[in-house]
């Protein structure tokens, strides 16, 4: 049965580290959702977040994989334990003869913000779960949509757990 | 010491123990080439081709146990690098290549003799280093070295723009480098190790299935002393050969696709498998699903990934091999049971399917058969040659017929199946073992494809002996369309009016060669050419052009269902 991991990595903060993460899902054919990365407040440390689907043998294969590059320091599948998950998503869309109160119901009822309004566009920004964001572009999908922006997921989990050195 | 960046990289190797440095020279090595003529601790061998080279240092590993050391030019020395390093890398072999580049300014500017080198091989090494800092290349260096040779071994590439060869630094050398994301050893769990001698005591049918990890990690005499005190029969994988002695009585033979009927019908039988440093590659496994359908599989390896990645176990063991099994050994020997009585229903099952003798062949139709070009050597040696094999059914024959009582003495290239491996692989065995016989062992095909090595052979009297089983086919491709496409041979003949007199091109190398074409001359052929002691011999056994490896389990088979002959 494939599940849906959300996994976390502490990475050495050097060229061509993504490139050894991104390489090894695409050599071994594992499946990648969303992968987002950025420094820490340690600045030898980047955090990476993979979202993976897979069968239970196939992620413990990921992991180990990743455990295995050298210059991955930590990895952590956070969905194994109480977890944060938050994505952002900003969808513009044209709203020449719209019917504006049915948008702004939409937005209200998915606790999305309108973040710019032009003449004939607007954009929305909604901050959550991946499933909240896929919910809200689907109840927008009815409208010209322009573009849809996701971030990728990051997560953290809850509680002491921590994914240091 | 203010060094350069070259000299750093000669006074770092010299340091480091390295002996011997395989390679080839070209513009972004220059500053290195000039470091390596201006001492003589370091030797350089030139190779002919950079391919060569690689799989030299990479014979040399194999065969002693040492990281091989590689030096080539940036762009094509590198590219012509890569099949030897992907070689490396699928057996594991302890080995670091060091690259040149183009000045660092000009990275990314389609320079002359640029290619990304990390890019390319990043797929097929451990690791790899691109160097920005002459600062930091001393320590590039030794991460390299003790990344290549601990945990399951790789070859990993250092990069090393020419700049950098020039800007000068202080040197010393570093004893040891911290590398916090890398975990150099895994000390073995005692409950595992509890529970696995467990599982040995309560099995009715065990096997030990064991690979190339126990030549690497040294566990011959281990795996011996186990397997020897639990009365449990043997099996190797092609990369283990050696690691038990093919000689004794509880050895099996060789596994898998070309394996022996006892093998592999043991593994389909057996209700325990105890995995020593291998990997169930597919070859090995032939069909996954009916894949020793009835056993728990214990697992044991140094690298967590490559357990349960084919084949699901029951109990996996994460640590040396050669660890695990002393631990395994201490428990064994505090509570000594009678192994020998209790098995004894499994081994006459064993000598049952032994007396088969799938090995056997027909030798009387008056043409060279290559399994008995392969018994003669044997008994010629004393089985104590390292032989270095290319890849085809020669490779098979030798695995079958050349029985490895000690690790390191086969030499092949069983994951990526590179020819052209066996002769430089048998020059690196070769200086690594001066004294020794050293037998390349190929096919018309597979030789061609490095046969300029001959000359550095000749430069460095290096006295190989070659021993070229000429079918004149590309005979494991055209055993294949016997088998599976009707005998359709297309672009496997390689007719004798369109090869080279092998006899002549090893004259014309400057070496001996020599043609046999009657199976009586074999061993008196044999005899003659090893007596050489101080010369290359190039041995040219015109064989039965149609020979079949067997036994064979057919693709999608399973390893009980394999054709006999
Ligand atoms: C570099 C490379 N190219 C192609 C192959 C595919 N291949 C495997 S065995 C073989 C034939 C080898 O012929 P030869 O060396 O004459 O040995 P024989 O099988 O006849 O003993 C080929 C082409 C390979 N293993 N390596």
């Amino acid at each position: 049965m494939t599940t849906r991991h959300i996994i976390s990595l502490l990475l050495e903060n050097e060229a061509g580290a993504l490139s050894r993460v991104a390489g090894l899902f695409s050599a071994r054919g594992f499946n990648i959702e969303t992968l987002t990365v950025a420094p820490t407040h340690d600045a030898t440390l980047s955090r990476m977040t993979i979202v993976t689907s897979g069968t239970e043998a196939i992620i413990e294969q990921i992991n180990k994989q990743l455990n295995k590059l050298v210059d991955v320091v930590q990895v952590k599948d956070i969905t194994e334990g109480e977890h944060i998950e938050r994505e952002l998503v900003m969808i513009k869309i044209s709203t020449a003869g719209l019917d504006c109160d049915q948008v702004r119901q939409i937005i209200t009822e998915h606790e999305a913000d309108v973040v710019d309004q032009q003449d004939d566009t607007c954009v929305i920004e909604l901050l959550g779960n991946s499933e909240k964001i896929n919910t809200l572009i689907a109840a927008m999908a009815q409208y010209p949509l322009l573009e849809v922006v996701r971030s990728g997921v990051s997560g953290i989990a809850r509680g002491a757990e921590v994914l240091s050195i | 010491m203010e060094l350069t960046g070259a000299e750093i990289i000669t006074e770092f190797l010299k340091d480091e123990g390295v002996e011997y440095v395989f390679g080839y020279p070209g513009g972004a090595v220059l500053h290195i080439y000039d470091a390596i003529y201006r001492q003589d601790a370091v030797k350089h061998v030139l190779s002919r081709h950079e391919q060569g080279a690689v799989h030299a240092a990479d014979g040399y590993a194999r065969s002693n146990g040492k990281t091989g050391v590689v030096l080539v030019t940036s762009g094509p020395g590198a590219t012509n690098a890569v099949t030897g390093i992907a070689t490396a890398y699928m057996d594991s072999i302890p080995m670091v290549v060091i690259t040149g580049q183009v000045p660092s300014p000009l990275i990314g500017n389609d320079a002359f003799q640029e290619v990304d080198t990390v890019g390319i091989t990043r797929s097929c090494v451990k690791h790899n280093f691109l160097v920005t800092d002459v600062e930091e290349l001393t320590e590039t260096l030794k991460k390299a070295f003790i990344i290549a040779s601990t945990g399951r071994p790789g070859p990993v590439v250092v990069d090393v723009p020419k700049d950098i060869t020039g800007f000068k630094t202080e040197y010393s050398y570093p004893e040891s480098i911290e590398i916090r994301s890398y975990t150099q050893f895994y000390h073995p769990p005692a409950e595992q190790i509890t529970q696995a001698v467990e599982m040995v005591r309560a099995a009715q049918r065990p096997v030990l299935y064991t690979g190339g990890g126990v030549i690497l990690g040294d566990a011959a005499a281990e795996l011996s002393e186990f397997a020897r005190m639990a009365t449990i029969p043997v099996t190797n994988t092609s990369m283990g050969l050696g690691g038990y002695p093919a000689t004794d009585k509880q050895f099996l033979g060789m596994l898998g696709m070309h394996g022996t009927y006892e093998a592999n019908m043991a593994m389909h039988n057996t209700d325990l498998l105890i995995a020593v440093g291998a990997r169930f590659d597919d070859r090995v496994t032939g069909n996954i699903e009916k894949f020793c359908p009835q056993a728990k599989i214990i697992h044991i390896d140094v690298d967590p990934s490559s357990i349960s990645k084919n084949v699901q176990v029951d109990l996996p063991i994460v640590g040396c091999v050669k660890d695990v099994l002393s631990d395994m050994l201490v428990l064994l020997k505090q509570q000594p049971i009678a192994e020998e009585e209790r098995l004894a229903p499994w081994w006459s099952e064993i000598n049952e399917w032994r007396s088969e003798d799938c090995l056997a062949f027909k030798n009387d139709d008056g043409m060279i058969h290559p399994q008995h070009v392969l018994q003669e050597l044997y008994k010629v040696t004393h089985g104590d040659a390292y032989i270095c094999s290319d890849v085809g059914q020669h490779q098979m024959f030798a695995a079958q017929y050349y029985k490895f009582d000690k690790p390191r003495r086969w030499i092949n290239s069983g994951g990526l199946g590179t020819m052209g491996f066996g002769l430089p692989a048998a020059m690196g065995a070769q200086f690594a073992h001066p004294d020794a016989t050293v037998c390349t062992i190929t096919g018309d095909g597979s030789i061609q494809m490095n046969i300029q090595e001959l000359a550095t052979c000749k430069e460095f009297g290096l006295p190989i002996k070659i021993i070229n089983l000429n079918n004149g086919f590309l005979g494991m491709v055209r055993q294949w369309q016997e088998f599976f496409y009707e005998r359709r041979y297309a672009e496997v003949t390689l007719e004798a009016q369109n090869q080279p007199d092998f006899v002549k091109l090893a004259e014309a190398y400057g070496h001996v060669g020599m043609r046999i074409t009657n199976p009586d001359d074999v061993t008196s052929a044999l005899e003659e050419a090893m007596a050489m002691k101080d010369k290359l011999v190039f041995m040219d056994f015109i064989i039965n052009p149609e020979e079949n490896v067997y036994p064979m389990v057919p693709a999608g088979a399973g390893l009980n269902e394999m054709i006999l002959v």
